[in-house]
Formats: structure tokens, C-alpha cells, sequence
């Protein structure tokens, strides 16, 4: 699919994002035919810089991670002292390193928080919030406020809920006292939904606001047809409004699954994603800084997640454009 | 929906309505409490929450926590350096995301849509993914004198404004070349009629009638990058020189387990973004919408 639109774009006109018509492509040929060589020189300078900074900074270490992922390095000396080890950085991460399955699994547990609590949430808050409603600003303002905070501070202001002695939710559940405090984002088997509870909060908000302006974009009239052929609300939303919304649900699934594999802030700042809070990235993390920096090993890490990442992202990449070229 | 409806539905509707604010009160409600907590918290003395318990009303309310947290966290110093970070990199990220957006959406590349890809797809992966080489990159990559102080990209202030721009240029490039399709092709002919070049056009002509999406990104990217935590804490080593996202968990640590003090610095870290949110709402969320709906 991305290979035939990659050739494509070889071959014919790129298929334009934003609905180019071909008359404008055609001009664009003639176009072209007019530059003088300086003004080559400068769209090859204008394209040239970014291009090469997403290559040098990002595509470039992304092969390197591969790459290293098969080797044993551990970062002293220089790269002749990188030893080629085959499988064994993934056969030992899959065998013997106790904290990659439950890694795994919290990553696992983080998306499905998400696909099926918080997304689904914040897209019913936008149904509700689309209907002509009085104060919607308002309700919108308060859901979407957590949004701008960085996950640093949302963190904190979690901890300030989640606090075995001064924290809000024990004190209202009287539990402030040594030996029968509750440890919210120390115990193991509760951190890491006291962090999605957190996570959520921002999340849901998130969604909130690009599903709303999807909504926004969803013709009245189609909505005033299947009120006239007697359809209830629910049914206008789940056979009309939801399939005509389709490349936002994209989005929405794509950043939904793409949020929960990049989880890491919150994590971190509780107990450095360890202790019931370990994900794939702070594994990474972990395994880069600190004395005993294992390269390879942290590398081949990396390359689950980056195996993992590629799927949503491909995906979406295909989604966008067959979107286009419609 | 102003058709005729019989007196009982229309009760019954009025009854949904009714239903549908009081849900909707009391998930606002939720979802301000903990930043009010946060806030309440921050404005009592430590003092006065032993005094009378953490959940209590009345006593002594003031101020006293964000001057201690604001002098003893030297908080200062953490903001100086986010904006040292912040500006250049933002003014960086929309200068060359629309030079990249303008070459793409104003004329026929054989790579265009192989370029578009390739930048979506390096903004969408977990940093996670590229930071174990790049890393390694930023230790032994040089840089003259006057740009780090080290020689190198790691623990300088420009390696962390380098990698915010490559990192956010994907999603910039996208948004932008949506934009700048919509602008009639006209443009671009009555420029070359002129006789103006290639960077002309950009500057002159289309980088203006730009101006509301570069608007909404700039407010979008000093929001991200100003909460970045991650790429400060790993490309970063001297303390001092922590961007004030990434500063957070070392004050967590001075403060010790100072409930107020840290509510009343988290507080203090939280408004510029908070400024975000209350003037600039609308730019903040057509950014968000912009790499959207028009995708």
C-alpha cells in the first residue's frame, strides 16, 4: 500500500493533502520549467536543511537502535570496541530479564486503559458537548483544561491525592495512619492504575478537543435527513455521524495507541518506572542512564517498541492518503 | 430541531436536558478538583495543615509557600533556562517546517510524498526509540566554542533546542502543508509575473498569508516543548542548567516531603501553560485541530 503510493508519486503529480485539483499541478509543471538556477539552488537549500535534521537526529539513530540491538557495547571506548552478538540482546530479554514481560504487559494494560476508558470517554463528552447546549464553553474549558499541563505536573498534582499520610484520597478514606495507610502509587499491584487514573485525566480532555472539531466538520444535513427518516439520537450517532467521521477516528486511534506506547513522564516521576510501574520506555531509560549502561541491551528494547510504534504509524500513514487520494 | 412535539415528550426532553447539565457539572467538577486541590493545598501554611489535618477548613491562608518554594527552589534560574531553550527553538521549528511545507505544497517534487511520510512518521515514534544512539550522537558530536561549552551537542542547551525542532519539524511540516494548499495557486504565478524568486514568493507572499496556522503551531509547540520532561532529563547533566520541566524532580527531592511547598511550586510551573489556556485557548486547540481533522 505506502509502496505503490511512494511510486506514485513518482510517476504522476504527488496525491495532494489538501485537495489540490489537477489543473493547479499542471501549473505547477509549467511552473517549474521557469526556474532559473538560483531559484533551484533555493528550493533544494529550503528543503534540503529540515530534511537533513529529521534524518541526522531522528531516521539515523532509529537504524543505529536496530542496529546496536544485535550488537554488546557498553558505551567505553570507541565503536570498534561494538561486538557483534547475533539474537542474544532479544533471546536474553525475552528469557531472562524479569522486568520485560511485566514491561510488556503495563504497556498493554496502559493502551487498553485508554482504548476502552479514557478515549471512549472523552469522544462521549464531545457527542454531548456538539449538542446546542447552554455554557458548553464552559463545561469544554473545564475538561480540556488539563491539556496544557505537562505530565510532569500532572504528576504532581496527583501525588497530592495519591499521599500515603497527607494525600487527599486517604484522608477521606481515614487511612492516614501507620500500618493502615493505603500506598497508592507504592503498591505494586495499585501504582500503575492510580497513574492511569492520572493519565486519563489529561487524555480524555485530549480527545475531547479533537473530537469535537471533528463533529464540528460533520455536515447538519445529513444529521437533519436521519431526524426526518425518524432516527433516535443514537442511532444518528452510531449509523450516520460515526462512519462519516472516519479519518478523525483514525486520528484518534492512532494517537490513542501511539499515547500509550510513549507513556513514560508519569511513570517516572512516581518511582522511575519501577516497582509495578516498569514500561517498555522506562525500561529504555534505565538502561542508558546510570553506570552500568548497557547499549545493545537497552537498544534491543528500544526495537520492540519501535516495532510496535510502526504498525499505528504505518497504518495511519495509509489511512491519510488513500483519504487523499479520493 | 424546533419540530412540533406533544406535551409529554417535550417534558421529557426538558427532564434529558436537565440530566445532561447535571452530568456534565459534575464531571467539570471533577476534572477542576485536583488542580483547585493543588491550589487550596499551595496556600496553607505547613503549620497549619499539621495544626488541623490535611482535609480541614479555616486557619491561616497565604502566600508564604510560593515565595519559599520560588527562592529555595531558585525557580529563576529553571524558567531562564527553558526560555533559552524555548524561543530559539520555536521560532527555528516554524521557519524551516514552512520552508519544508512551502517546497512541498507550492511545487512538484518527486519525493514529496515520500518526504511528507518519512517527516510524519520520525514525529510520531516514541523518543524512546531513537534516544539510546542519539545519546551516544550528542556525546561525541562537536560543535565550536561559542555554541557549547563542552565541545559537544550533550549537557548543552542547544543540543536539547536541536532535538525539540527535528522532533517537532514532522508534525509542523504536515499541519503547514495542509495550510499552505488551501492558498490559491494564483499566488504563485502573479509572484513569478513580478519577477520575484523562489524565496521571495515564500516570504513575501505566502509565509504571510500563512500567519494564522503559524500562529496556532507557535502556541502549540511553546506549550509542548515548555512541558517537555524527557529529553532534558537524559540530554541534560548539570542540574543547573535543567530546563524547569525536568527541574521538577529535583525539587521534589529539596523539598522533601513538604506537601504545600510542592503544590505551591508545581503551581508556579503550571501558569505560563495555564496562561495558554486562558488567553490563547483558541490557537492552542486549532494547533491540536489543524494536524487533525485536515489529515
Amino acid at each position: 500500500m505506502t509502496d505503490r503510493a511512494v511510486r506514485s508519486a513518482g510517476d504522476t503529480p504527488p496525491a495532494p493533502v489538501g485537495g489540490v485539483s489537477p489543473s493547479r499541478l499542471a501549473a505547477g509543471r509549467k511552473r517549474y520549467s521557469l526556474f532559473n538556477r538560483r531559484d533551484k539552488l533555493t528550493l533544494w537549500v529550503m528543503a534540503g536543511i529540515p530534511t537533513l535534521m529529521v534524518v541526522f537526529f531522528i531516521l539515523v539513530p532509529t537504524f543505529a537502535s536496530i542496529i546496536l540491538s544485535f550488537t554488546s557495547w557498553n558505551g567505553i571506548g570507541g565503536l570498534e570496541n561494538i561486538k557483534f552478538i547475533g539474537l542474544k540482546n532479544y533471546s536474553d530479554l525475552f528469557t531472562i530479564y524479569k522486568q520485560f514481560w511485566p514491561a510488556v504487559s503495563h504497556n498493554v494494560i496502559w493502551l487498553l486503559f485508554f482504548l476502552f476508558i479514557a478515549t471512549p470517554l472523552g469522544m462521549f463528552l464531545a457527542v454531548l458537548l456538539d449538542k446546542n447546549i447552554r455554557g458548553t464553553r464552559v463545561y469544554q474549558s473545564a475538561l480540556y483544561m488539563p491539556v496544557v499541563l505537562s505530565l510532569a505536573i500532572v504528576g504532581f498534582i496527583w501525588q497530592l491525592i495519591y499521599a500515603p499520610e497527607q494525600g487527599l484520597l486517604n484522608n477521606l478514606l481515614g487511612r492516614t495512619e501507620q500500618g493502615n495507610q493505603i500506598s497508592w502509587l507504592g503498591n505494586p499491584s495499585l501504582n500503575l492504575w492510580a497513574v492511569l487514573v492520572a493519565a486519563s485525566w489529561r487524555q480524555v480532555g485530549y480527545v475531547m478537543v479533537l473530537y469535537l472539531a471533528g463533529l464540528k466538520g460533520v455536515d447538519p444535513a445529513l444529521r437533519e435527513a436521519a431526524a426526518i427518516d425518524g432516527a433516535t439520537e443514537r442511532q444518528t450517532f452510531f449509523r450516520v455521524v460515526f462512519p462519516v467521521m472516519r479519518p478523525i477516528n483514525v486520528v484518534i486511534l492512532v494517537i490513542t495507541v501511539i499515547e500509550s506506547l510513549r507513556a513514560f513522564d508519569l511513570a517516572f516521576i512516581v518511582n522511575k518506572g519501577l516497582n509495578g510501574l516498569e514500561l517498555l520506555s522506562t525500561l529504555v531509560t534505565n538502561n542508558i542512564i546510570g553506570e552500568t549502561s548497557r547499549i545493545g541491551f537497552g537498544s534491543a528494547i528500544a526495537v520492540v517498541l519501535l516495532v510496535t510504534a510502526v504498525g499505528p504509524i504505518i497504518f495511519y500513514l495509509v489511512r491519510a492518503l488513500r483519504e487523499e487520494n479520493e | 430541531m424546533s419540530e412540533i412535539v406533544s406535551g409529554d415528550a417535550a417534558r421529557r426532553k426538558k427532564l434529558r436536558r436537565y440530566a445532561l447539565h447535571a452530568f456534565l457539572i459534575a464531571m467539570s467538577v471533577i476534572w477542576i478538583f485536583p488542580l483547585a486541590w493543588a491550589v487550596y493545598t499551595s496556600l496553607r501554611p505547613y503549620d497549619e495543615t499539621n495544626r488541623l489535618g490535611y482535609v480541614s477548613v479555616g486557619g491561616v491562608y497565604n502566600l508564604d509557600n510560593y515565595i519559599e518554594s520560588w527562592t529555595r527552589g531558585e525557580l529563576v534560574k529553571y524558567f531562564v533556562n527553558t526560555v533559552i531553550i524555548l524561543v530559539p527553538a520555536v521560532i527555528l521549528v516554524l521557519l524551516l517546517a514552512s520552508m519544508m511545507a512551502f517546497t512541498v505544497s507550492r511545487y512538484r517534487w518527486r519525493f514529496n510524498l515520500t518526504l511528507l511520510m518519512v517527516f510524519t512518521a520520525a514525529n510520531l515514534l516514541p523518543p524512546q526509540v531513537i534516544i539510546t544512539p542519539l545519546f551516544r550522537i550528542f556525546l561525541k558530536l562537536p560543535l565550536p566554542a561559542f555554541l557549547s561549552d563542552n565541545g559537544v551537542f550533550y549537557d548543552q542547551y542547544i543540543g536539547i533546542m536541536v532535538i525539540h525542532v527535528a522532533f517537532q519539524l514532522g508534525f509542523c511540516t504536515f499541519v503547514l502543508s495542509n495550510y499552505m494548499k488551501t492558498l490559491p495557486k494564483e499566488l504563485n504565478e502573479a509572484a513569478v509575473v513580478d519577477g520575484a524568486g523562489v524565496f521571495r514568493t515564500y516570504w513575501s507572499v505566502v509565509l504571510p498569508l500563512t500567519r494564522p496556522a503559524l500562529a496556532a503551531l507557535a502556541t502549540l509547540q511553546v506549550t509542548w516543548i515548555y512541558n517537555d520532561f524527557f529529553w532534558g532529563l537524559i540530554l541534560m547533566k548539570t542540574g543547573d542548567k535543567y530546563p524547569i520541566t525536568s527541574a521538577l524532580n529535583n525539587l521534589k527531592g529539596q523539598f522533601f516531603t513538604d506537601n504545600n511547598l510542592i503544590a505551591a511550586g508545581s503551581i508556579m510551573v503550571a501558569i505560563p501553560t495555564l496562561i495558554v489556556f486562558f488567553a490563547l485557548q483558541k490557537q492552542f486547540v486549532s494547533g491540536l485541530t489543524l494536524g487533525s481533522t485536515k489529515g
